[in-house]
């Protein structure tokens, strides 16, 4: 029912396209990074948590369609619903179904809580598509109450010292993550403009999530300490300077690697994701029930062979463009600006 | 503080002062014990294998469940053993906390078991050891332990922490000297008479590359101007008619050097020299590559002998009739050194490296340009007034290297490194034109920004045109310069060159594949070295 083509995901009996990379008539979008709602497609079909930041994102004008989770349409016989995959607010499993055959598009997603998304929930189905981000067994990603009680730890010496903390993370996703918990901390937070931007959004679509102020403020007058979310992109960047003095800590599951903590040069990496680390890959793969799993971007070629080998699935790797750029993607972070 | 202590507070800041404060703090609060053997780690000295990486490898596979392609693909991607390790173990049953010295008692007794016996011990540690201290343990007993400080900041830290001189912790530290058989008092506390520690050589002094145009350090009969050989830096000592013959990475290489045995009875006692040993031949300086044949062996055949005759070039002289005269000006010492070489037999193989006769820093730079004739990778600047100091320091002494060689080759192969670039395709093999062919010259690792290694690993993977396990073949689009110190004949590669020290100098973004150079611009290259 689903083929791959050089534009995307494409489902021929309903003539629509699941995340494109080319612009088309119809596409459906499983969640709001950039890697995975492009621009320039007639009309978008999203989750209603999306809407919005796929309008903030492609344009207000922008054509979009929304659904709640679990509600179903019909594309000329192809029964088509949105079931929450835990990744980000508003991040939806596409699933598809025509004469008995269920398909299942994952996009992004992971199955440890993180509070602010709707858990991931899994959906039988005959053919999956997984991403594969973080599929090898080194990637082991620590619980929610152990990042809050590091990086809360983190900031406490920091204060102790008068210094600024500044963490870094992904605009949409990962810095509503990091804002929850700094929170607690009681220190005011400033955030860089993109993430201020987004916050706010989510807050007006009725969200519960802690307000923060922008960071664009003469910072100087203020004293320490205090905390600043930003962006990759504005890492090591002359913007940072006014908040001298700080500590900076990046917050990403690479942040399991030394070597990609180091290559960023920063002196802390706490590891969050909203990708599912080995084992919540393996999980979500067999409580499909699915024999047929296509891997697409990430460590796609070995996990096929893992899923393979072990678990006897007919599992194959699959090419997408945001194939392999993942660190790329992370740096320049260009998911909502 | 516990040693793991350490290693998280070292690996949590880029801070050289933080480092220190930290190393100081662990100076002072550790069993002294630990603190020999925290010291003898950080300066890097070995402790040996304590056992091998393939009873390793087995001992995670079959904790962790992984089949073995899988657990290698980690490796790959992590690119340090002891870590992947780490990431692959399952958690501990339960954890126990050992010092340090336990650790080493540990690895030690290792050492004294069959494979069996090892996969067995290793496992029951691992399974006890927490696991944030299990990437420590597992640096440990990989062997190739390193903690983001160098010597000198472990020496500066020793000193304040002890209350000594940097110079004086120095040079207790160099030598051979092991935990076990020393006590803290003996390696750095007590005075030591000077004719007990006759084989101790000196810190070395080390020149920094010359980062500004000669003018500025003045006039040039200020200094001293020398050449810069390519070989083994070393120390000559003669103390008590023993002879002793040290390498800058502070091995005791005595036994690899015969043709200098005669100096124990024509040296005067108390007698250090510092020069570059290398093969001679008369009258010539003969490439690195013929000593390079010999250094490795254990047995030192008559034939190999004849064929890599070696001499010292000497170029300083830091004790004289048993007293260290560091403090001396370079023009003193080098008069001394003069009138010791002189009074030897010819047949001795010590020679004085000359200074050359420079008016003006034009006469400098072109003696620079010459080096190449002789051997030679640039020349040295050494101020006549300078005193003999310890370390890389900024300030008298100058290295100025002659420009490398440089060739545009084409990116055809990339492969994902390790460490820092585990993750990225940042090990480049470049090639140059034969006719219609590409022909693989070189493999380069370095040279390129982080944010230029970002963008080629990009291009590598979306310009992929076959796999060979971690090896990708991309369409021949990007040109490199690569900069290089050496070129010689090699029938072992397929260009058939070899090159020394290959990096990349520059991205040529505005060149086009075609453009690269060829085959017959490197044979040129050769011809005319």
């Amino acid at each position: 029912m689903l083929t791959f083509n050089d534009k995307g995901i494409y489902c021929s009996q309903a003539s629509v396209y699941i995340d494109p990379w080319m612009p088309v008539e119809k596409a459906i979008v499983t969640h709001a990074h950039a890697d995975h709602a492009r621009p320039g497609s007639k009309h978008y079909l999203c989750h209603r948590d999306s809407a919005n930041l796929l309008k903030l994102r492609l344009g207000s004008q922008t054509s979009i369609q929304s659904l709640e989770y679990g509600e179903e349409i019909n594309l000329n016989g192809v029964k088509v619903s949105l079931h929450p995959a835990g990744h980000i607010i508003g991040s939806a499993q596409i699933r598809l179904s025509y004469k008995g055959q269920i398909w299942v598009v994952s996009g992004d997603y992971k199955l440890k809580a993180d509070g602010i998304s709707i858990p991931f929930e899994p959906i039988k189905c005959h053919h999956f598509i997984t991403e594969s981000t973080f599929g090898l067994p080194i990637y082991r990603f620590p619980e929610l109450d152990e990042f809050n009680k590091d990086i809360l730890h983190w900031i406490d010496e920091n204060r102790h010292n008068n210094i600024n903390s500044i963490l870094v993370g992904y605009t949409l996703g990962k810095a509503q993550r990091i804002i929850e918990t700094v929170g607690i901390s009681g220190l005011p937070i400033y955030a860089h403009g993109a993430i201020a931007n987004v916050q706010q959004l989510l807050i007006d679509d009725g969200h519960p999530l802690r307000s923060v102020e922008r960071a664009s403020l003469d910072m100087k007058k203020l004293a320490a300490p205090y905390i600043v979310i930003m962006p990759p992109s504005a890492l090591h960047s002359p913007w940072m300077k006014k908040f001298a003095p700080y500590e900076v800590a990046y917050c990403s599951g690479w942040m399991q690697l030394r070597g990609a903590r180091r290559r960023r040069n920063v002196n802390r990496g706490f590891i969050l994701s909203d990708h599912a680390d080995w084992s919540e890959l393996n999980l979500a793969v067999t409580a499909t029930e699915a024999e047929n799993i296509y891997v697409t971007h990430g460590y796609k070629s070995i996990y096929a062979k893992w899923l393979r080998e072990h678990y006897h699935l007919n599992a194959i790797e699959v090419d997408t463009l945001y194939e392999d750029d993942l660190l790329l993607q992370e740096d320049s972070d260009n998911a909502i600006q | 503080m516990q040693f793991n202590e350490l290693f998280e507070a070292i690996d949590r800041t880029t801070s050289t002062k933080a480092k220190v404060e930290a190393l100081v703090r662990y100076f002072r609060s550790a069993q002294d014990e630990d603190l020999l053997w925290s010291i003898y780690l950080l300066m890097g000295k070995s402790s040996g294998r304590f056992i091998k990486t393939a009873v390793l490898r087995q001992a995670a596979i079959s904790l962790s469940r992984l089949p073995s392609w899988l657990f290698e693909e980690c490796y790959h991607v992590v690119g340090d053993l002891a870590e992947t390790l780490s990431l692959c173990l399952p958690p501990p049953l339960h954890t126990s906390s050992f010092t340090l010295t336990e650790t080493m008692a540990f690895l030690n007794h290792l050492k004294t078991l069959s494979a069996d016996e090892s996969e067995i011990a290793i496992s029951a540690k691992w399974m006890e050891t927490p696991t944030d201290q299990r990437f420590l343990f597992n640096k440990l007993i990989t062997g190739n332990f390193r903690m983001g400080v160098s010597k000198q900041l472990v020496i500066k830290a020793l000193a304040a922490a002890h209350k000594k001189s940097e110079n004086e912790i120095a040079h207790r530290l160099m030598g051979n000297w092991h935990p076990s058989d020393i006590g803290l008092q003996q390696l750095l506390l007590a005075e030591i008479p000077r004719e007990e520690r006759s084989f101790e050589p000196y810190p070395f002094y080390l020149a920094y590359q010359l980062d500004k145009e000669p003018e500025a350090l003045g006039e040039v009969n200020e200094w001293f101007i020398e050449r810069k050989y390519d070989g083994i830096r070393g120390q000559i000592i003669v103390r008590n008619k023993r002879l002793y013959i040290w390498s800058r990475g502070e091995d005791l290489l005595t036994d690899k050097f015969p043709e200098f045995h005669l100096l124990a009875d024509l040296l005067p006692n108390g007698t250090v020299i510092d020069g570059e040993i290398l093969p001679y031949s008369e009258g010539r300086v003969l490439p690195f590559a013929i000593m390079q044949t010999r250094i490795g062996r254990k047995q030192l055949s008559k034939k190999i002998l004849s064929e890599a005759p070696l001499v010292m070039i000497c170029y300083d002289l830091l004790e004289y009739n048993g007293e260290d005269i560091r403090d001396f000006p370079m023009k003193q010492r080098r008069r001394l050194l003069e009138e010791l070489l002189q009074a030897l037999p010819a047949n001795v193989p010590l020679l004085i490296s000359k200074t050359l006769v420079c008016e003006t820093w034009t006469d400098v730079a072109k003696a620079r340009e010459e080096a190449r004739q002789y051997q030679c990778e640039g020349v040295m600047l050494k101020r006549k007034q300078s005193t003999y100091g310890t370390g890389r320091r900024k300030g008298s002494w100058w290295k100025w290297k002659i420009d490398p060689y440089t060739i545009d080759g084409v990116l055809i192969y990339g492969q994902r490194g390790h460490g820092r670039r585990a993750n990225l395709y940042t090990d480049y093999t470049f090639a140059v034109w034969d006719g219609d062919e590409l022909v693989p010259f070189a493999k380069a690792y370095s040279g390129l920004s982080d944010k230029e290694i970002l963008e080629v690993d990009t291009w590598i993977k979306r310009h992929t045109v076959d796999k060979f396990g971690p090896v990708r073949s991309v369409t021949p689009t990007l040109v490199f310069e690569l900069a290089f110190e050496g070129i010689s004949a090699s029938p072992r590669h397929k260009s058939g060159i070899a090159l020394r020290f290959p990096r990349i100098a520059r991205w040529r973004r505005d060149k086009a594949a075609k453009e690269a150079n060829t085959k017959a611009d490197l044979l040129d290259l050769l011809n005319t070295r």
